[in-house]
């Protein structure tokens, strides 16, 4: 059992260092501080989808990246991750077109 | 069989996570697309607009990323041997995602007093599941911390057994960025 762990220590990835965790950390508390500042603001109301989805998608890809170590990990691990995601996409974008949320049926 | 080294050079375990993360991110894009194809659609209220609480929501969702930041700072003192640490940040995880869990029954009690529950609309049934599912996956991870910080006020959890905290650290980051998404989708945009 011993011998298998420290088989498995042995694929231990490189890292980013603490500092980064830290900087990462503070950039997602901004994020989602401009997040909400975004949903107040009512000018901003017009492009309010977009300007979120950017958001919310950097905080996702720098979670993604960094504290899941997929920028440091292999390849294939970004790729089963990716799949997910798109299969993910694709069935959220089929519902609402079937349902008439986004498309040529769309009435918002 | 060696349950550990695979072709593609990563521990068995760690692929497994990474292939149940695939999966559950298709399982949570069904019920955020059940959401949204819903969206609007209710006949009475209470609406989102109406309800939803964003600046409670909005610390919730700051309390889950900073966990986030204590479970990879758990990670690193467990493979650098110290054990503090590790308990000082696998505690930081088990507290900051009780927290969450907190809020959300709080929310949960607000929102069944001022009317919304599973039956009252489509509203009410499709944010029940979406975000009661995600909440059923945060306490999984809770527990999960709980028996790691066990192990390691044993003894047990050594830099030898790091892969054990960096498996319950993907599913933990995995329950975190589903939150963004869900926090970005449900509470933002209405």
């Amino acid at each position: 059992m011993a011998e298998h762990s420290t088989h498995e220590t042995a694929h231990a990835p490189a890292h980013a260092s603490k500092g980064t965790y830290w900087l990462i950390a503070l950039i997602l508390g901004i994020l989602t501080l401009l997040e909400v500042a975004v949903f107040y603001v009512p000018l901003l109301r017009a492009a309010i989808v977009p300007i979120l989805l950017t958001l919310s998608t950097a905080k996702f890809a720098l979670v993604a990246m960094f504290f899941m170590h997929l920028k440091f990990d292999k390849p294939i691990l970004t790729t089963v991750f990716a799949g997910g995601i798109v299969v993910a996409t694709v069935i959220i974008l089929a519902m609402m077109l079937l349902f008439g949320v986004v498309g040529p049926g769309a009435h918002m | 069989m060696d349950s550990h080294a695979t072709s593609f050079g990563v521990p068995n375990r760690k692929l497994a996570m990474w292939v149940f993360i695939a999966s559950e991110c298709m399982f949570f894009g069904s019920l955020i697309a059940t959401y949204l194809s819903y969206e609007g659609k209710s006949l009475v209220g209470p609406t989102p607009h109406e309800i939803l609480n964003i600046p409670l929501t909005s610390v919730s969702t700051f309390v889950l990323l900073m966990s986030s930041l204590a479970m990879v700072l758990a990670l690193e003192a467990v493979q650098s041997g110290d054990r503090r640490m590790t308990r000082l940040w696998l505690g930081g995880v088990i507290v900051l995602g009780g927290l969450f869990l907190s809020g959300q029954v709080y929310e949960f009690r607000e929102f069944y007093h001022e009317g919304l529950t599973l039956q009252q609309n489509l509203f009410g049934a499709t944010f029940f599941v979406l975000t009661g599912f995600h909440g059923a996956h945060v306490t999984v991870g809770v527990i999960w911390m709980v028996t790691l910080l066990v192990m390691s006020l044993r003894g047990t959890l050594g830099p030898e057994r790091s892969l054990d905290v960096e498996v319950a650290g993907l599913y933990w980051h995995f329950v975190d960025v589903v939150w963004i998404v869900i926090f970005t989708v449900v509470y933002l945009i209405q």
